[in-house]
């Protein structure tokens, strides 16, 4: 036992010497990545704020975007070197829907993190339709059938319900699309194959996109009831007393893939030893961010509330990050698990998280035709890089930065997300099989369907 | 002659304090009162009523902000500013002492001081903005100031011309923007690019929408010039280079000038509409930031930017108008 302990340090030791070693000098120190103002950008201004970057010879410019389009543009075209991206914008690029390019993570940036938020008005309408809990609060998970008669109310009036999420591919989108129908509303469908990009087809309830800053301003000024985004922005309405969240996407699906750290597969090719640090330096963030039981939050809330970052008030990005959610006002509850950057193995990109997308994008229509099993494992494992990020982990552990249990099982395959909970509407997620899975829906297209 | 070189005689001292009784004599002392006094009361009465008027409109971020929170935020800018300056004098520290020590280890290693790669500030954005609306500026001027010329002295190359002005002279900057995006991603392609891509495409903007006063006025002036000198030239049998240098250029002077002030007035407006939909660093995405942090300290700060935009654009006419007033011998 002795012995093997023995070899086992020795291997160790003598790897630590030539390991980080491995990694040569970044081809390119200079960099200009981009993110959007949501508390979930919070591992690169952590990496930047701690000198992480610096630790491995990267000179990091954090530009803030006025939306996901500029910010995939930006990457594309080279004027930004990476970014915090969307989880299905890698995918969705990929694959040709909206822009395409070949977009690659190797870092899924946290877990969770998003809310459905409605206006006031709506609210006071769907509040009748939603059972109370033992404290006289609404009893959560709050599901979207209570907001069907709301709707009904709309149709009559002949008006149209419109609901704002980010991004076509955006894991809003999705997330909300996932309530809505568990509610038994239909969210629409998008037909690209004859330019219908709108996703509205046979829609109860119109999506259309709405950048995540303006989500309050565009439901205050009335073009929409209600939206799904990532924080600040549903806190954000508490507090301005414009509107309620309803449901996080915890309870939608608990520990949920969200954001992703994208760069164009080019760019990786050519700069393999600049990638390696980049996410050396985002894993340390993202550690630093959930260490000991979050200790850390607070000093990050200060961060990323500084108006070059997120800047939002603090008290508004304390409220998420420290681990409760406002619902309506005065009502607070405990989320702990309301954003999650690095524990359950949040920053290792599972192909599951890509077939997950990737179902969904089919289930709407996004993806026109049906595809075979197969091409699912082939995209999510060609966007999906694992080989980059073992690579990245195991240098971290060998320098003796992380300790192993901070990974998975690098040596086993890691195929499905562990730590996750069921989804609202009790479908079991399948990624093994994501055609059985997308055939396994009320709502939404089947097997050849297109719509 | 003589009077002339007496004047030039006088010392300066002489000379100003003779300006000074001048203007403390008592027609010119009531003359200045009244160019300082009516202003000061108008900036006065407007603060006055920004100063009541403004608690009275409520927003979801708090009341609109008055001239006391303006004035705060105005000085946390700065105190923000002097912040970043503090820390990227330790950073170029940092970096010195980092390249000696690697200097120390392997003397033939290449280092080099790399800028702070921090957050411009709201200062540095003012900078931005004005380099860029320069440039943009020099650039139509380079372009309007010869094609007015040649458009002026033309009447055929004039008529021919003439309706693509009048249908590109009324566009608006935010159209041309996602072309000329576009286009310069696609064009401007360089490992080592001198210029950044978004400075690139906010001055091509700026020019695109700028070139129109400047071009439209050089042609008028030029088909100006009087008849006589024309004459006089054609006389003289002046070659083309002589005939615009000498008799077309002194003489269209002021209608240039009159177009060149009207151009960068318009190429600073452009710039930060510009700014603030590419998203490229200046003021007008200092405002967008702030719009998008909706914090309780952001519509105050994009007010600091409002004012300062203002400001910026008066003594950039300011300036022009100055030039115009040693150039232009008609006024």
């Amino acid at each position: 036992m002795q012995l093997r302990t023995l070899a086992a340090t020795f291997l160790i030791l003598t790897a630590a010497g030539s390991a980080h070693a491995d990694i040569g000098p970044a081809e390119k120190p200079d960099l200009k990545l981009g993110f959007i103002k949501l508390t979930d950008m919070a591992p690169l201004a952590i990496a930047w704020e701690q000198g992480f970057f610096l630790d491995e010879g990267l000179f990091v410019e954090l530009e803030a975007q006025a939306n996901w389009k500029v910010l995939l543009d930006g990457v594309v075209t080279g004027t930004l070197d990476g970014a915090h991206m969307l989880a299905g914008q890698p995918l969705g690029a990929t694959i040709g829907y909206g822009t395409q390019a070949d977009i690659i993570t190797a870092f899924s940036m946290d877990l969770n993190g998003n809310g459905i938020t409605v206006s006031n008005d709506v609210w006071e309408q769907m509040r009748p339709h939603i059972e109370d809990g033992s404290d006289g609060n609404p009893a959560h998970p709050i599901s979207a059938t209570a907001l069907k008669p709301v709707i009904d109310q709309y149709r009559d009036k002949g008006e149209r319900f419109r609901m704002g999420m980010v991004f076509p591919v955006s894991t809003h989108n999705y997330e909300l699309r996932y309530w809505l129908a568990a509610g038994g509303l239909n969210p629409g469908y998008y037909a690209p194959q004859r330019g219908d990009t709108s996703g509205n087809i046979d829609a109860d309830v119109h999506l259309s996109v709405t950048p995540p800053p303006q989500m309050p301003a565009t439901m205050e000024a009335g073009t929409i009831q209600g939206y799904c985004v990532g924080e600040p922005w549903n806190q954000q309405a508490v507090f301005k007393g414009i509107g309620v969240p309803v449901i996080t996407d915890y309870e939608i699906w608990p520990n949920n893939p969200e954001k992703v750290f994208g760069v164009t597969e080019a760019w990786a090719e050519q700069y393999p030893n600049t990638h390696l640090r980049l996410l050396r330096a985002l894993i340390r963030a993202a550690h630093w961010l959930d260490e000991n039981d979050n200790a850390n939050r607070e000093e990050a809330v200060k961060i990323l509330s500084r108006s070059s970052y997120v800047g939002a008030d603090e008290e508004v990005i304390a409220n998420s990050m420290t681990g409760t959610f406002e619902y309506e006002k005065g009502d607070v509850r405990k989320v702990p698990d309301f954003n999650v950057f690095f524990r359950y193995y949040a920053t290792y990109p599972y192909p599951s998280d890509a077939i997950w997308y990737l179902s969904q994008m089919r289930r709407w229509g996004q993806i026109a035709e049906p595809k075979s099993d197969d091409w699912y494992m082939e995209t999510a494992a060609k966007v999906y890089r694992a080989d980059i990020y073992k690579e990245a982990a195991r240098t971290l552990i060998e320098d003796g930065t992380l300790k192993a249990e901070d990974f998975p099982d690098l040596d086993a395959e890691n195929f499905a997300r562990p730590h996750q909970g069921e989804l609202i509407d009790g479908v079991a997620f399948t990624p093994r099989e994501p055609n059985a899975y997308i055939d396994s829906f009320e709502i939404g297209l089947k097997g050849s369907q297109t719509p | 002659m003589t009077t002339l070189s007496q004047t030039d005689s006088l010392s300066s001292g002489q000379r100003w304090l003779r300006a000074l009784t001048e203007k403390l004599s008592g027609q010119n002392l009531a003359e200045t009162f009244r160019q300082l006094l009516l202003p000061a009361i108008g900036i006065a009465l407007f603060l006055g009523f920004w100063h009541l008027a403004a608690p009275q409109v409520q927003t979801s971020l708090g009341a609109f902000p008055g001239p006391a929170d303006v004035l705060e935020q105005s000085g946390q800018l700065w105190q923000e500013h002097s912040n970043q300056r503090d820390r990227a004098a330790q950073f170029v520290i940092m970096q010195e002492e980092r390249n000696e020590r690697i200097l120390a280890e392997t003397p033939d290693a290449e280092v080099k001081i790399r800028d702070y790669p921090g957050a411009p500030t709201f200062i540095d954005q003012i900078f931005t903005s004005l380099g860029t609306v320069l440039a943009g500026f020099v650039l139509a001027t380079l372009i309007a100031v010869p094609l007015g010329i040649i458009i002026g002295l033309n009447r055929h190359f004039s008529a021919a011309i003439n309706p693509l002005i009048q249908i590109f002279k009324p566009v608006s900057p935010l159209a041309w923007l996602p072309l000329v995006t576009m286009v310069v991603s696609a064009t401007y392609v360089s490992d080592d690019p001198m210029f950044e891509k978004s400075f690139l495409t906010s001055m091509i903007t700026v020019t695109l929408c700028s070139l129109w006063p400047t071009l439209i006025n050089t042609s008028v002036g030029v088909s100006a010039v009087n008849p006589d000198l024309l004459n006089v030239s054609k006389v003289l049998q002046l070659s083309f280079w002589t005939h615009v240098r000498k008799v077309v250029l002194p003489s269209s002077v002021p209608m240039i000038f009159t177009g060149l002030r009207v151009s960068l007035g318009i190429a600073w407006m452009v710039l930060i509409a510009a700014e603030m939909l590419a998203q490229s660093p200046g003021l007008g995405k200092f405002v967008w930031d702030e719009f998008q942090n909706g914090s309780s300290e952001s519509l105050s700060r994009i007010m600091v930017a409002v004012l300062a935009i203002g400001f910026i654009g008066f003594l950039l006419d300011r300036i022009m108008l100055l030039i115009q007033k040693k150039v232009a011998w008609n006024e």
